[in-house]
């Protein structure tokens, strides 16, 4: 047959016309091109314009039209007529649904509001919903941090004003190593695959440190497959490396750290250990041009690193003297860690030295001057191109918090924070610890908290505790099991409320939490909590609502449903207040608007919220008169101001040309969709590096609202607030530890960077491997439905089982395996993975499902081969015969010790599916249909 | 039994950077989305929520482990659609004339109006890159985006493949490799770019651009051992050469004081 071609038209009509929000598919908040067609979602894209995405988008969000036409999504408010587990429910109207939550909430605001327990899950707009808590006049509010990431941002906020991701990124366009700790295919996703798109298109380096190599861990240009657990001995051998070769900035670190800050030495006294200070409070440093002590911020001073200062018979030494004895310690010598850290000594020197060759060979310089806090005016920005990225697999295990300071403290040691080339912060960071808020507690009957419910300690002082000592919080928050818990511990809230432990709480409001299946440590014990009753037959946890736009297997255990829209139909900002979308070069923040509206009687939460605070007449929410002050989430997101002139949106406020500042503007919304659906302010030229010191940078930050007055300060090398509780351990002080945590306290709280095994305490001799999860890229952080295009990629989750396991253990790929933790055991398939660290086992998390949840088939693999590894973990450790049983936490800061998971690994006979099985549940929406053909156009 | 054309104009197609493919299925699911709403029938789903959802793909990503000789295993991203070929088996071997290869750029389409999904060219192709749609009961494959890359009511900067405007690490690249000059046969000449499977002649017109080596970190120890070479044995010492580091910093003009 001859070659003949068709007419074709190459030109199409793409859509009617395309509207402009921002994805919910994931944590990264893109900017997307929602094609419509007859007023329907047709295709989505990236937008190219938008500062976090730049036209790129991922699977999950190419994926978003499948979210919208889910089967699973919830059509109706529902209240529970089975027992709590069953799934049986009944539809009711908004008004039915709102009156019985304020029945139930009206009662515990009037006479003990902290028996309400608000936790907000994968919640974007914590800096409302927290407002809504506050005013309610609850203490028990908090997101999902706790079991998230929370050590590395604290660490980060308490070491340098900031961490990695919303705090702050590489310097993509400038770095030329780039080393990556612990990331999970995750945090955030768009914006690591660009920058490591940009690295590797000029032929810079990529190293990933990770105990498996998929995702970007397989790009890396080397790999170093470290046993889970132990990546703070390796920094700290790093930084022992590096400080014997001298590969330190001391420029940098005189100038912008704590490091020439002295130290009082005054053994046994209240202050020993603390930074010497004069009477205003500055920390004092010697002056190499006299010798004398002077503030650090005193202009001209050049802090001298190494400088002893003798008054009163006692000997000072500077930060950087004590960093000296402890980091120079053969201990940390490669030889020392290699066997530990599962990394061979010359690796590890490899690596030091790597970096030791970027950071100071490879300098770049910047023809831009700048003028510091000091009011000493700088030719040029010096650079040195390394920089660093971690999340949550450093930062899940019981020694994350100082795991994370140990990185920081690394970056600042070579002085490539804030400098060209190195990690830079995104706006409203840097801020130091101190311009936090401080967590406040104090509840009473029908009044507002005293204050913002979560915050930074700086001492015991700051706990969040009673009069009597015990603590004020219901997850304990902020109490001496965990002091400086800054986003609160969510996986705590149903296993003391259960256990009435410190009290009892009447409602559980939950938000886009799955805390019945995947996002709960123990799962099983945790649906028996939320399903045991007492004497007289009620519920332990007498009431739950809870808010999802999905059939998820937590809406089974919930008592009042509040089906929630999805991300395309409804208002939401992201806003500066919050967890903003910012670029190290400017400030942004962003909208969601209904781009459709919802085909059914849902509604977006926060409007939600708005209506049940207006019923409630909350303060905040309602004027003297009790008026409703907002009519909904999107008027609020217009008029309210947190200060005067900052409200929740930072753009085109006043009349239009307010950047930060301004009076509410009525026409905001619309000028945010006239842009694309988000506003971006530029950092100027002179203000984009060095940002904690550059006076420019401070100058323009209070110019459009981010802080009231310049905040320049220290990087802390030393963290003075853990030395306080470190005191308070040894006895100083009124607040006091019990006793039983003084000697846990006085060993990890060092106000330097340490590291301790945390496989004692998991039976790790018994117990030799560590299991892990990640969430694969095309579902990372995509709660929802579980999507018919991402489930077609993803619908499987073998444990991943590394080659010498495989032998020892005689399986082979298909076999089942039964795995063992201390506290129980699964069986579930296996399939043999090589480039995996030889003593750890991992697999997706959160693929496994509950038959019936999801709208999915009963036989769907999620269901049937599905698994969690959640079964095995507990939130409290094994017992260690004391008596006592501990949190399965971080002890500095209460997060999640997931990844601290010790198991054994047996072969097993293969069982019809999945073990632990569970009994289907009643689903509230059906099934999903059998054939899929989705398409608008003709 | 369809004729190739002579010879194309251009020869469109894919550049894909295996150093760079994280693996992360977004091309994958663009694909999808566009190619849905798009050239011809929907690309459908069978029990998209069921024990075995199987859907219609014209792109996807596998995963390989390798293992070297020396070094640790690695894992290879690896994303596979239509290579639109210069002597393109599945067009060859159609019978009705539906599958075949345009002349103006190389790309290889199904007309599907006279494709009668007798699944002879998914037979043919060698790379697997063709599915038979189970619900329209039509073959699909990657149409190299043509109602895209031509499209007037896109903006210019839009005319490329969705798996190419989508692709958040840069590793897919769009051109005419029939252009020398052309970025994308200059990133093939500067990267060592490869076909694949080049001994089958089907000359594929996409090309991967292979994964630079990997893992030479502790080869490289000896060249980098200098930059370790101590300053001090313990702590004192350590101070000691602080202050004499120090000195030399005090000397230096660092700006306008």
């Amino acid at each position: 047959m001859a070659h003949r071609q068709p007419q074709i038209d190459l030109s199409p009509k793409v859509s009617d016309e395309v509207r402009k929000t921002t994805c919910y598919m994931c944590a990264c908040r893109c900017g997307i091109n929602v094609h419509m067609k007859d007023g329907r979602v047709a295709y989505i894209e990236g937008n190219r314009d938008h500062p976090v995405n730049k036209g790129v988008l991922c699977a999950k969000g190419s994926a978003g039209i499948m979210q919208v036409n889910a089967p699973s999504r919830l059509r109706a408010p529902l209240r529970r007529v089975g027992p709590r587990g069953s799934g049986e429910f009944e539809e009711i109207t908004w008004d039915e649904a709102l009156d019985l939550a304020v029945s139930w909430l009206e009662p515990i605001r009037k006479t003990a509001p902290e028996k309400l327990a608000f936790f907000t899950g994968r919640d974007q707009s914590q800096s409302f919903t927290s407002f809504w808590a506050q005013n309610f006049g609850t203490p028990n509010y908090a997101a999902h941090g706790g079991f998230c990431s929370v050590n590395m941002a604290a660490a980060g906020i308490y070491t340098m004003g900031g961490a990695f991701w919303e705090f702050g990124q590489p310097d993509w366009d400038h770095t030329k190593l780039f080393i990556l700790f612990g990331v999970a295919e995750d945090h955030d996703s768009n914006p690591i695959k660009m920058g490591i798109g940009k690295i590797k298109a000029r032929g810079a380096k990529v190293v990933g440190v990770n105990p498996i190599r998929t995702g970007y861990n397989a790009v890396a240009d080397d790999w170093v497959g470290i046993t889970p657990g132990t990546d703070g001995l390796l920094i700290l051998s790093l930084i022992h490396v590096l400080m014997k070769a001298g590969k330190i900035d001391l420029d940098y670190l005189a100038r912008y750290t704590n490091a020439p800050c002295l130290v009082i030495d005054n053994p046994g006294a209240a202050d020993h250990g603390l930074l010497l200070r004069d009477d205003a409070g500055k920390t004092l440093v010697i002056d190499r041009a006299n010798g004398e002590p002077m503030p650090f911020d005193r202009p001209g001073v050049r802090p001298d690193l190494g400088a002893t200062y003798e008054v009163g018979g006692r000997t000072y030494r500077t930060v950087m003297a004590h960093m000296a004895d402890k980091y120079l310690d053969p201990a940390y010598a490669p030889e020392a860690v290699a066997d530990r850290c599962g990394v061979p000594a010359g690796k590890i020197r490899a690596l030091a030295a790597e970096i030791a060759r970027v950071a100071f060979d490879e300098a770049i310089t910047l023809n831009q001057s700048w003028t510091d806090f000091r009011g000493e005016t700088h030719a040029t920005m010096t650079g040195r191109p390394v920089s660093f990225h971690a999340m949550r697999g450093i930062s899940a295990h019981a020694n994350g918090f100082q795991t994370a300071r140990a990185l920081h403290v690394l970056q600042i040691l070579l002085g490539t924070v804030e400098v060209p080339g190195g990690f830079r912060f995104k706006p409203p960071y840097p801020k130091p610890p101190e311009a936090h808020p401080k967590p406040h507690c104090k509840s009473q009957p029908n009044a507002a908290l005293n204050g913002p419910h979560l915050g930074f300690v700086h001492g015991p002082a700051d706990l969040a505790l009673k009069d009597d000592g015990s603590p004020a919080r219901i997850d304990k928050a902020f109490t001496w099991e965990n002091p400086m818990s800054a986003h609160g511990l969510m996986h705590m809230v149903i296993s003391n409320a259960h256990s009435g432990d410190p009290y009892r709480i009447d409602t559980l409001f939950l938000y886009m939490a799955n805390m019945s299946w995947n996002s709960s440590m123990n799962t099983r014990g945790v649906i028996d909590m939320l399903t045991d009753t007492d004497a007289n037959g009620d519920y332990v946890i007498p009431r739950i609502i809870y808010s999802d736009a999905y059939s998820s297997e937590m809406v089974a255990y919930a008592d009042l449903i509040l089906p929630d829209t999805t991300y395309l139909e409804r208002h939401d900002c992201i806003s500066l207040l919050d967890r903003p979308i910012c670029e190290a070069d400017a400030a942004a923040d962003a909208i969601r608007w209904p781009v459709v509206e919802p085909d059914r009687d849902v509604r977006g939460f926060q409007t939600v919220l708005v209506q049940l605070a207006n019923r409630l007449k909350l303060p905040g929410f309602t004027d003297d008169a009790g008026q409703p002050k907002y009519e909904d989430y999107a008027d609020y997101m217009i008029r309210h101001e947190r200060r005067p002139g900052v409200g929740p949106l930072a753009g085109w406020r006043g009349n239009g040309d307010g950047e930060g500042r301004g009076a509410p503007n009525p026409d905001q919304l619309d000028r945010y969709i006239e842009n694309g659906g988000f506003w971006v302010g530029h950092v100027p030229d002179g203000a984009l590096y060095y940002k904690p010191w550059n006076t420019a940078y401070q100058d323009w930050a209070v110019q459009i609202g981010l802080y009231d007055a310049p905040l320049p300060y220290l990087f802390n090398l030393w963290c003075e607030p853990l030395r306080r509780f470190q005191l308070a351990a040894e006895g100083h002080g009124d607040r006091q530890p019990p006793d039983h945590l003084r000697a846990r306290i006085k060993a990890a709280f060092d106000p330097l960077p340490i590291w301790y095994d945390t496989a004692p305490d998991n039976h790790g001799a018994e117990f030799t491997v560590t299991a892990l999860t990640q969430r694969p890229m095309a579902m990372y952080h995509s709660w929802g439905t579980q999507n018919a295009w991402l489930r077609q990629i993803h619908g499987h989750n073998p444990l991943y089982v590394p080659t010498k396991i495989m032998r020892e253990a005689g399986l082979e790929d298909g076999d089942w395996a039964r795995v063992t933790s201390p506290h129980g055991a699964i069986t579930v398939p296996v399939l043999e993975m090589a480039a995996l660290n030889g003593n750890t086992v991992w697999t997706w998390n959160a693929i496994g499902k509950r038959k019936g949840a999801w709208a999915l088939d009963e036989g769907a693999p999620e269901a049937t081969k599905g698994f969690l590894l959640n079964h095995l973990i507990h939130e409290l450790l094994p017992a260690k015969g004391d008596g006592l049983r501990w949190a399965n936490s971080d002890p500095i800061t209460g997060q999640a010790a997931w990844f601290d998971l010790k198991v054994r690994i047996e072969r097993a006979e293969a069982p019809a599916e999945s073990q632990p099985a569970f009994p289907p549940i009643t689903s509230p929406v059906g099934k999903g249909p059998k054939d899929l053909k989705w398409k608008l156009g003709t | 039994m369809t004729l190739l054309p002579d010879r194309t104009e251009k020869k469109l197609g894919l550049v894909i950077d295996l150093d760079t493919c994280v693996g992360c299925h977004a091309c994958v699911v663009s694909c999808k989305g566009w190619n849905t709403e798009n050239y011809g029938a929907p690309l459908s789903d069978q029990d998209p929520y069921g024990a075995d959802p199987s859907g219609t793909f014209l792109n996807r990503v596998h995963s390989y482990e390798v293992q070297p000789e020396t070094g640790p295993a690695q894992l290879i991203h690896f994303p596979k659609s239509c290579l639109h070929c210069d002597d393109a088996p599945c067009a060859t071997v159609c019978p009705t004339g539906a599958s075949y290869k345009r002349v103006e750029d190389g790309i290889v389409l199904v007309n599907e109006a006279d494709c009668i999904g007798c699944g002879l060219c998914a037979w043919a192709c060698p790379y697997g890159a063709r599915e038979m749609d189970a619900a329209e009961k039509v073959m699909k494959k990657c149409t190299l985006c043509v109602d895209r890359i031509y499209n007037d009511n896109l903006p210019e900067e839009d005319r490329v493949p969705a798996c190419v405007r989508t692709c958040p690490s840069g590793a897919r690249h769009f051109g005419d490799l029939g252009d020398p000059d052309s970025d994308v046969s200059q990133l093939v000449a500067a990267r060592g770019g490869m076909d694949l499977m080049p001994e089958l002649g089907t000359k594929p017109v996409n090309k991967y651009l292979p994964p630079r080596p990997k893992d030479g970190l502790d080869r490289d120890i000896d060249v980098l051992a200098p930059w370790l070479a101590p300053v001090a044995e313990d702590p004192k010492g350590f101070l000691g050469w602080l202050d004499r580091a120090l000195g030399k910093i005090d000397g230096k003009t660092t700006g306008g004081r």
